[in-house]
């Protein structure tokens, strides 16, 4: 640093409306309220409105594509940034329940109303208790095992010739009408996003954030690390059967390559370039992810290579994801100053 | 006596495998998810070295050897430094580099089950009547001394001690005057080159397929994590408990199990004893 130039900071100030909108003070003003709904409106109604503006079915189902990506992402954000454990296998969960999903549809003969709730509840204990070995320990482990699920899984499905071996599980229902095919994923989504949302910032989610934080703190205070842990993989592995179910229903089929590197790889990510820690900053890195990833479908595993390195540029450069400098710029003012 | 034969075999090369992995991740604590993506890639280096650029066979493997380790020292110091001490985005970081070598790798031809490289000596002998080929023979010697050297390095040599130190407690070694990061680069650097030795003594006697890296990624975890981070007596034995356990179940169960055993292991490990059979070394920190 040259000292004749003037040294300067970057300050950054909340701005007066944030600071008044925040509690009961909030109902002052018709601009208070704006400003706190106007995001939450933007979100909503762009979501509801997004399959009426797409032309054509394609792009009506890309859209359903990015809901479900969504909600895989939606999970590995709450666990990696809010509990502390980083899953590299959202195809597992996507797998889980879409195989159970095709199961309870073809061999029960289970409505999709009923199969799309019971595969997200039995899934998400299924994983949970698959995943539960390697909740005690701290560091790598829980990443790793969620690596091997997936290909795992993958092979012994293979191998075994069961559950349809490499064909796959066909003949599966439909939603009832093309109007709730398309609005299911994108409530679900919505819901999903408000209720993990409130979730961690109930004492629940304090919790969960003291798990990642100082986990030992949390033990010293009497709580069942492991326990918390649990209940939060069974939250994440629940909102990623979910959609699997949604999605083994629109393509009406259930196979091998719900475990694909694909559905672990394009959450994170979106993700990372959304903005880690947002739950919001997800869909939006899956909005602009999935339709380029559809673009560049010709291109085969050119499109992992091209997701990865996306992924490490912004890791790497920019881990903070567009989210985060949105609500940056949203909230607060930003000025030089002299030292 | 097949059994004990090729058990041998098979749990040397899941030693080879492992040993680049521990070495990184026990004196660095960087989980290198690349490591399998960086066996398949010398793999491919050496055969372009010997294909299309029609170079002798021993100056290809060196080659290889270099190239895959300054990839490796350059990965860490271009990308995974800046990441260091964050664990998330640690492991994101190495696993997005293993995918773009990989399925780069896939994308840009290297598929399917042409891709062999030749082995270093023909032929093959009968040991307790069993045929066994020199390349196997050479991968169980090559593995021995390979560690006895990492032995030897770790525990006489300066560059071999300050790794250990810094293992054991990276803040006095920096005090001590150990440049940690210069020190994690050599780690990832001759952490790559043993995935390249491993690639280069036990490709010979397969296909190179893009898929084994993560394979070998893998069971390269499953060994340091049953033997015990920081271990090479722990790695060695776990190396021999998985290998032994997968020919078993193969001659047993058949061959499509034989992944499932470094699943299982794993799992048994974790609730069993976390830190392995040997790693006493970081024990409580491990455990929540």
């Amino acid at each position: 640093m040259n000292a004749a130039t003037p040294q300067r900071r970057k300050e950054r100030i909340d701005r007066g409306i944030k600071v008044r909108t925040e509690g009961i003070y909030a109902l002052m003003s018709w601009r208070e309220l704006a400003y706190l709904a106007v995001p939450r409106l933007v979100l909503i109604v762009g979501l509801l409105a997004l399959p009426q503006v797409m032309p054509g079915m394609y792009w009506q189902r890309v859209v359903s594509i990015v809901c479900i990506y969504a909600l895989l992402a939606l999970s590995f954000d709450f666990l990696a940034h809010f509990v502390g454990l980083v899953s590299l296998g959202g195809a597992f969960f996507v797998g889980t329940g879409s195989y159970l999903t095709a199961i309870l549809n073809t061999k029960l003969g289970l409505s999709p109303l009923v199969t799309i709730p019971a595969a997200t509840l039995i899934g998400g204990a299924l994983c949970t208790l698959m995943l539960l070995p390697c909740l005690p320990l701290r560091g790598v482990y829980f990443a790793i095992v969620t690596l091997m699920y997936p290909l795992f899984l993958a092979r012994v499905i293979e191998a075994l010739d069961i559950l349809g071996g490499t064909d796959g599980i066909m003949g599966i229902d439909s939603f009832p009408s093309a109007w709730l095919e398309q609005y299911f994923v994108i409530i679900m989504l919505l819901l999903f996003l408000f209720a993990v949302r409130r979730l961690v910032n109930t004492d629940l989610g304090l919790v969960l954030r003291a798990v990642k934080d100082n986990d030992q703190a949390v033990r010293a205070s009497g709580m069942d690390v492991t326990r918390y842990r649990a209940l939060a993989v069974f939250v994440a592995s629940a909102i990623g059967c979910l959609a699997g179910a949604c999605l083994v229903h629109i393509y009406m089929w259930a196979g091998i390559s719900t475990f694909a590197l694909d559905f672990s790889v394009l959450p994170i990510a979106a993700t990372v370039i959304g903005g880690s820690g947002t739950l919001v900053g997800p869909l939006l890195g899956c909005l602009i992810l999935v339709p380029v990833s559809e673009l560049l479908r010709d291109f085969g595993t050119l499109r992992i290579v091209f997701y990865s390195l996306i992924l490490l540029a912004f890791i790497v450069l920019r881990s903070e994801g567009l989210m985060v400098y949105g609500q940056r710029k949203y909230h607060q003012i930003e000025r030089w100053t002299k030292i | 006596m097949d059994i004990l034969i090729y058990g041998t075999i098979n749990s040397v090369a899941l030693m080879l495998y492992a040993l680049g992995f521990a070495l990184v991740y026990g004196t660095s604590r960087l989980p290198n998810f690349a490591h399998g993506a960086l066996y398949v890639l010398s793999g491919f280096i050496v055969w372009s070295a010997l294909n299309t650029f029609g170079l002798n066979y021993f100056i290809s493997i060196v080659l290889a050897l270099v190239i895959t380790a300054i990839i490796g020292a350059v990965i860490y110091r271009v990308f995974l430094i800046r990441v260091r001490g964050m664990e998330i985005s640690e492991i994101i970081a190495s696993y997005a580099i293993a995918l773009a070598i990989l399925e780069g790798l896939r994308w840009s031809g290297f598929k399917g089950m042409t891709y062999t490289l030749p082995p270093f000596i023909e032929g093959s002998t009968t040991i307790a009547g069993i045929s066994v080929d020199y390349q196997r023979l050479l991968a169980v010697g090559i593995g021995a001394a390979l560690v006895a050297f990492l032995w030897v390095f770790t525990h006489y040599t300066r560059i071999g001690l300050a790794l250990q130190g810094m293992a054991q407690d990276e803040r006095a070694a920096l005090m001590l005057g150990i440049d940690s990061d210069f020190m994690a680069v050599v780690a990832m650097g001759l952490g790559s080159a043993l995935a390249a030795l491993a690639a280069v003594v036990l490709l010979p006697l397969g296909n190179i397929v893009v898929e084994s890296g993560y394979n070998v990624l893998i069971l390269a975890i499953a060994v340091c994590i049953v033997g015990g981070i920081g271990s090479w007596a722990g790695a060695v034995l776990a190396a021999f408990i998985i290998g032994f356990a997968q020919i078993l179940t193969v001659v047993y169960l058949g061959s499509h199990f034989q992944m499932v055993v470094a699943l299982l292991a794993i799992i048994l490990t974790l609730i069993l004893k976390p830190s392995g059979l040997f790693g006493q070394q970081k024990e409580l920190e491990e455990r929540v």
